[in-house]
C-alpha cells in the first residue's frame, strides 16, 4: 500500500517536471541545471533524520551527509543567484 | 507526524514554482529564490517535526557544509562553472547514498528490515555512490586534473560488463542473504564507485555536456530513490522533478549533436583515429594564416558579423574581450550576432553564461535554427574557439565521427575568421576541413590577445 502510493507520487512528479522544465530556453540552460541541482540537495532532509535514526556509524554517516548536502544546496543556489544577476542586468 | 508532509508538498510547490520560473530571463532569479525557500521549508520542519535530533550536531555540519560551498559559489570563475556544476552533483549524490548507507546500518538485519527496504537501499547507494565518484571524475577532466581525451584500453567493454555483473551479484546478496550481507554491502558501495570512474573516463570534453547533464539527472534519482527509502514524499517528488529536468538537459544535448546518448556514453568520440578523418587527413590543406591587421582590414569592410564562440573562447577568458570587439563594430553601424550551438563549451548554455558576465545582451546571442539562415547573408563568421560545431565533414563525410551532427554554417559566409590557439585538432580530435576552404583564414594565437591586438588595429583604420 505504502509501495503504491509513494511510487504513485514519484511518477506524477516525474510527468510534472517534464511539463515545467520543457521549455526553458538554452540561455538559461546552465542556471537551470545548477539551480535544480540545488534542489537535489533536499537529500539533507534524509541526512537529519539520518543522524537521529542511526545508531553511532548512523549518527556520524548522517552527519558527513548533511555536510555533503549542505554544500550543495547552499554552493548551488548561491552560484545560480550569481549567474542569473548577470542575465538580469540588461 | 503527518503535518511534516503537508510542509514537505509545500516545499515541493516551492521548486516546482521555482523551476517554472527558471524558464525565462526576467522571472528566473526569482525563481531560484523561491526555489531556496522551499528548501528552508523542507529543513526546518524536519529539524522541528522529528523529536530527539541533537541540533548542535546538526549545526556543526550545516556550517562546514555552507562555508564550503559558499566559498566555492562566490570563487568560481564563470569559465569554471561546468566544474562546479559537476562537483556539487557529486555531493549531491554522495549525501544520497550516504544517507542509505545509515539507514542501511541502522535496520539491516532488524526487524524493520524488509525486502523493499533493502531493495531500495541498493538502488539508492548504487546511484548515489557512482553519481559522486563519476562527478569527481568529471571534474578532473574539466579542471584538467585527468586528460580530457577519452581513456580507452583493450578489453575495456569486457571489463565494464564483468562489473556490471559483480555489482548485480552484490545487490542480490544485499537483498537475499542477511548471514553476510555487511560484506555485500560494502562490495556493493566498492563497484558502484568504480562504475561511476569507468563510465565517465572514457567521455571525451567535447562530449561533456551530456555527461554534466545525465549526473544531474542522476543526482535526482537518487535522491528520490532515498526518499523510498525512507518513506518521504519530499525526498521523491523534489528528486523526481531534478531528474526529469536532467534528463530534458541530457536529451537536448544529444539532439544537438545528432548521437544515441548510447554512442555518447560509449562511442569513446574524439580519440585521434589513424587515418579515418577523410578528407582533411587525405589532403594537404592549404591554410591561408593572417594578422590581427590584416583582419581588422576584412571586418571594416564587413556590414553583418556573426561571431562563433566554443570552448577555446572559456580557456582564454576573451568573453570580455569579444563583447570589446563587438561594441566598437556594432558602433560603427555594423550588426553583430552570435551563434550559440546547443553542445558549444562544456555544459549545457556555457557560452550563454560566460557572454552575460560580460553583458552582452542575450537578445544577441541566437541558437542554431534561429541563425543558421543568417550566414547567408553574413560578410565574416569570426570563429572562436569552436571547432566541431562549425566542421563541414558532418554534413557528407560518413566516416567522420561527427557525421550527422547539425552544424553553425560559418562556410556559407563571405569570409570566415578562424582563431586557434595552434593548428592542433580540437578537443573531440579531429581535424577540420573548413580551415583550407578558400574563404578561410585562420588567425593563431590565444583569444582574448588576438582579440585585444583586433581591437587596437580596427581602432587604428
Amino acid at each position: 500500500m505504502d509501495m503504491i502510493n509513494i511510487l504513485t507520487v514519484f511518477i506524477l512528479a516525474i510527468f510534472v517536471g517534464n511539463e515545467v522544465i520543457g521549455k526553458v530556453p538554452p540561455t538559461l540552460h546552465t542556471p537551470l541545471m545548477s539551480g535544480s541541482n540545488a534542489i537535489s540537495g533536499i537529500a539533507i532532509v534524509g541526512a537529519i533524520i539520518a543522524t537521529k535514526i542511526g545508531g553511532e556509524i548512523g549518527t556520524w554517516l548522517g552527519l558527513v551527509a548533511v555536510i555533503f548536502a549542505t554544500i550543495n544546496v547552499v554552493g548551488g543556489f548561491m552560484v545560480t543567484d550569481r549567474m542569473l544577476k548577470m542575465f538580469k542586468k540588461k | 507526524m503527518g503535518y511534516i508532509n503537508l510542509f514537505y508538498v509545500l516545499a515541493a510547490v516551492c521548486f516546482i514554482f521555482g523551476l517554472k520560473k527558471l524558464g525565462h530571463p526576467k522571472t528566473a532569479r526569482n525563481g531560484n529564490m523561491i526555489a531556496s525557500v522551499g528548501m528552508l521549508i523542507a529543513i526546518v520542519a524536519t529539524l522541528v517535526g522529528f523529536g530527539g535530533i541533537d541540533f548542535k550536531l546538526i549545526a556543526v555540519g550545516m556550517i562546514i557544509g555552507a562555508i564550503v560551498g559558499a566559498t566555492f559559489a562566490i570563487k568560481v570563475k564563470m569559465t569554471g562553472m561546468p566544474q562546479m556544476v559537476a562537483i556539487f552533483n557529486g555531493f549531491g549524490g554522495g549525501a544520497s547514498a550516504l544517507v542509505a548507507a545509515a539507514e542501511f546500518y541502522t535496520k539491516a538485519g532488524t526487524v524493520e528490515s524488509s525486502t523493499f527496504l533493502l531493495s531500495t537501499i541498493v538502488l539508492s547507494v548504487l546511484i548515489g555512490t557512482l553519481t559522486f565518484t563519476g562527478s569527481f571524475i568529471a571534474f578532473g577532466k574539466l579542471q584538467g586534473f585527468i586528460s580530457g581525451q577519452p581513456i580507452v584500453f583493450p578489453g575495456q567493454k569486457i571489463l565494464n560488463a564483468l562489473i556490471a555483473l559483480v555489482m548485480i551479484a552484490f545487490a542480490v546478496g544485499v537483498v537475499l542473504v542477511p548471514a553476510n550481507m555487511m560484506w555485500y554491502f560494502i562490495g556493493l558501495v566498492v563497484v558502484a564507485a568504480l562504475i561511476g570512474v569507468t563510465l565517465v573516463i572514457p567521455i571525451g570534453g567535447a562530449d561533456m555536456p551530456v555527461v554534466i547533464s545525465l549526473l544531474n539527472s542522476y543526482s535526482g534519482v537518487a535522491a528520490a530513490a532515498t526518499g523510498f527509502v525512507l518513506l518521504n514524499n519530499g525526498l521523491i517528488i523534489s528528486g523526481a522533478l531534478v531528474g526529469a529536468s536532467g534528463l530534458i538537459l541530457t536529451n537536448i544535448m544529444c539532439k544537438g549533436m545528432n548521437r544515441s546518448l548510447a554512442n555518447v556514453i560509449f562511442g569513446a568520440v574524439g580519440l585521434e583515429q589513424e587515418g579515418a578523418s577523410g578528407d582533411a587527413a587525405g589532403k594537404q590543406m592549404n591554410i591561408k594564416s593572417y594578422s590581427t591587421e590584416e583582419a581588422a582590414m576584412i571586418f571594416d569592410a564587413a556590414e553583418k558579423v556573426i561571431i562563433v564562440p566554443g570552448y577555446g573562447l572559456a580557456v582564454a577568458q576573451a568573453q570580455h574581450a569579444v563583447r570589446e570587439v563587438a561594441e566598437y563594430l556594432e558602433g560603427k553601424g555594423k550588426t553583430v550576432l552570435y551563434a550559440i550551438h546547443p553542445v558549444a563549451g562544456r555544459m549545457p548554455g556555457h557560452m550563454n553564461v560566460l557572454l552575460a558576465e560580460a553583458n552582452v545582451p542575450y537578445e544577441h546571442l541566437k541558437d542554431l535554427d534561429e541563425i543558421n539562415p543568417e550566414f547567408e547573408t553574413c560578410d565574416v563568421a569570426l570563429v572562436l574557439g569552436a571547432n566541431d560545431v562549425v566542421n563541414p565533414a558532418a554534413r557528407h563525410d560518413t566516416t567522420s565521427p561527427i557525421y550527422g551532427m547539425p552544424i553553425l554554417d560559418v562556410d556559407k559566409s563571405r569570409t570566415v575568421i578562424i582563431n586557434k590557439r595552434t593548428m592542433n585538432p580540437g578537443f573531440a580530435g579531429i581535424q577540420n576541413e573548413l580551415f583550407g576552404f578558400d574563404n578561410s583564414i585562420m588567425v593563431f594565437g590565444d583569444a582574448k590577445s588576438m582579440l585585444t591586438d583586433l581591437l587596437k588595429d580596427l581602432k587604428e583604420l
